[in-house]
C-alpha cells in the first residue's frame, strides 16, 4: 500500500512555488515601499550594528556608500602628489598642496549624505576647509557669477552659483570619518556641498575656476538632473533636507 | 551492460530484480551541465557584485565599467541555462527533478520542522534543504533580473522604483551569499551529494539510508526492510 502512494513523486503541497511567489510578492512591495522599507529598517538595526564587534554588519546595505564613477576606472593621486588649483575670474589665482589645505582652518561637518538614486548615509563626518574661504583668499572678481569643478577623473564636472558657493556648509573635504578620503570616495580631496544631493559633490576635485556670468552646467546637469540639486527640492524626489 | 544513463531505465549496473545495483543516476549529464553552467554564472555575478559593492575591493580592482558591464550581462544571461533546460527533450530528468523540488510531502515537513532530526522520516530524492535552496534560487533570478532592470534602465521607471529595487536587490544580494556559502559548505561535507553532481550517480547505499523513498522509485523494492527489517511498520502511512 505504500507503494502506490510513493510511485507518484508529484503528489505533495507545492511548497516551491509559494517560496518563488512569495518571494516575487515581498519584492514587488520592496520596490515600491523601498525608501519607506529602508528607513524602518535602519531604524530596527541600528542598535545591532552598533554592538556588532566582528565589522561584518559593515557589509549590510543599510547606511552605506555606493560607489560611484563615471570613468571606467577609479582615479588614483597620492596625497604627496596632489595640487589643487584655485583660479578663474579671480585676482589672484594659486596652488595648494595636500598639507597647504590642512594648515587652513578647517570646518568639521557632521551631515547626511543623501544620493539622488536613493540611498543615504546619516552622519557623516567631513573634514575640510570652506569654499568660500579659498575663493575670498583668491579675491572674487566683480561680475563674477559662479564656480566652475573639476576632477582628475578626467570627465566629471560640476559647478554652483556664487551665493551657493560661499554657503557655510560646501566644503572641500579632505578627511571622511577622521580619515583622508580614500580613492573610492573620490580622495585624497572632494567636495562636500552638505545640503545637495550627492552628484554635486564633485569627487576626486582638483581644479576650481571662479566664471564670469552663469557657470557652465556639470556632467550629470546636461544628462537630466536639476542644476540645482537641493536635497528634497529638485529632481522629482522629497528627501528630507540633510543640511 | 554496466551504463545504461540517459536511458528509459535510471539504474546502472543491474543485473537481475535479486541482486541489488550498486548506483544509481541522481542527475542525468543535462542537469549536471545546467547546474555547473549556473554556477559559474552565478560565482560571476557574486563576484562583481562583491567589486561593485565593497569599496576597498573597488579600488583594488578598479576597472568599473568593465565590471559593470560583466556583471550586467552575466546576470541577464542567468534564466537562460534554466529556460534551454526546461525546454527542449533533454530536459526530462531536470522537468521531473523541479517538480520534485517544488512539492512538500508531510515527512518533509517533518524534517524540516525537526531540523532533520526526526528519525521517523523517510525522504524523496531531495531533502527539504535542497528544495528550500533550489526554489530560493529560482526566486533570486526572478527578483535580480527584475530589479536589476530598473537600476539599468532606470529612466525608464518612476524615480522611487530606482530606490526600492536598489533596496531589494542589494538585500537579495547579502541573503543570497550566505546561502550560496552554505550551499558550498554543506556540499562539501557530503561527498557522495557532491560526487552525484560531478559524475551523476550516488551509491545505492547511499540512497538507501538517506533517500528511502527515491531508493524505492528507482529500484521497486523497499528500502526501510533492507536498513533495519521489519522495524517502524505502518509509518509510511504518515507520508501522501
Amino acid at each position: 500500500m505504500a507503494r502506490v502512494e510513493t510511485e507518484a513523486p508529484v503528489k505533495g503541497t507545492p511548497v516551491g512555488r509559494r517560496v518563488v511567489l512569495g518571494m516575487i510578492g515581498l519584492g514587488a512591495a520592496g520596490v515600491v515601499f523601498g525608501s519607506k522599507a529602508q528607513d524602518w529598517l535602519e531604524h530596527v538595526l541600528a542598535p545591532i550594528t552598533a554592538r556588532d564587534g566582528t565589522g561584518l554588519s559593515s557589509f549590510l546595505p543599510v547606511g552605506r556608500f555606493r560607489i560611484y564613477s563615471v570613468t571606467g576606472d577609479l582615479p588614483n593621486k597620492s596625497t604627496v602628489d596632489y595640487r589643487l588649483k584655485v583660479g578663474g575670474h579671480v585676482d589672484q589665482p594659486f596652488e595648494l598642496s595636500f598639507a597647504d589645505l590642512q594648515a587652513m582652518p578647517p570646518t568639521n561637518l557632521d551631515k547626511d549624505f543623501q544620493c539622488v538614486t536613493g540611498w543615504r548615509v546619516h552622519n557623516v563626518k567631513w573634514t575640510g576647509v570652506r569654499l568660500g574661504d579659498l575663493l575670498n583668499k583668491a579675491g572674487i572678481k566683480a561680475g563674477a557669477g559662479g564656480v566652475e569643478f573639476h576632477s582628475f577623473d578626467g570627465a566629471y564636472t560640476e559647478s554652483l552659483t556664487m551665493e551657493q558657493a560661499l554657503r557655510p556648509d560646501v566644503i572641500v573635504a579632505y578627511s571622511m570619518e577622521g580619515k583622508t578620503v580614500s580613492r573610492e570616495h573620490g580622495g585624497p580631496v572632494r567636495m562636500y556641498v552638505a545640503p545637495m544631493y550627492g552628484y554635486k559633490s564633485c569627487k576626486w576635485l582638483d581644479g576650481i575656476s571662479v566664471v564670469a556670468g552663469q557657470p557652465q552646467p556639470g556632467y550629470w546637469e546636461v544628462r537630466g538632473y536639476d542644476v540645482d540639486g537641493w536635497v528634497g527640492k529638485s529632481n522629482g524626489r522629497d528627501d528630507k533636507p540633510t543640511s | 551492460m554496466t551504463s545504461t544513463v540517459g536511458s528509459g531505465s535510471r539504474m546502472v549496473a543491474t543485473t537481475s530484480q535479486r541482486v541489488e545495483p550498486q548506483r544509481l543516476v541522481r542527475f542525468d549529464g543535462a542537469e549536471r551541465v545546467l547546474h555547473w553552467v549556473n554556477a559559474t554564472l552565478f560565482l560571476t555575478v557574486m563576484s562583481t557584485a562583491a567589486v561593485l559593492y565593497v569599496g576597498p575591493l573597488s579600488a583594488a580592482v578598479g576597472r568599473r565599467e568593465l565590471i559593470r558591464q560583466i556583471h550586467v550581462w552575466c546576470g541577464i544571461a542567468l534564466p537562460v541555462p534554466v529556460l534551454v533546460t526546461l525546454a527542449g527533450r533533454w530536459g526530462k530528468g531536470f522537468r521531473a527533478d523541479v517538480s520534485r523540488l517544488n512539492r512538500w510531502t508531510k515527512d518533509d515537513k517533518r524534517w524540516f520542522r525537526s531540523f532533520g532530526r526526526d528519525p521517523y522520516v523517510e525522504l524523496g530524492k531531495f531533502n527539504p534543504g535542497q528544495k528550500l535552496n533550489a526554489s530560493f534560487i529560482a526566486g533570486v533570478i526572478v527578483l535580480m533580473l527584475a530589479t536589476g532592470s530598473v537600476m539599468n534602465w532606470f529612466h525608464y521607471f518612476p524615480v522611487d522604483w530606482r530606490t526600492g529595487a536598489t533596496f531589494v536587490h542589494d538585500w537579495i544580494a547579502v541573503i543570497l551569499f550566505v546561502v550560496v556559502v552554505g550551499h558550498i559548505g554543506m556540499a562539501l561535507a557530503d561527498p557522495e551529494s557532491l560526487g552525484s553532481m560531478v559524475r551523476g550517480w550516488v551509491p545505492a547505499r547511499w540512497a538507501r539510508e538517506h533517500r528511502p523513498r527515491w531508493y524505492e522509485e528507482e529500484t521497486g523494492s523497499d528500502a526501510q526492510r533492507e536498513v533495519v527489517a521489519g522495524q517502524l511498520a505502518g509509518h509510511l502511512d504518515g507520508g501522501d
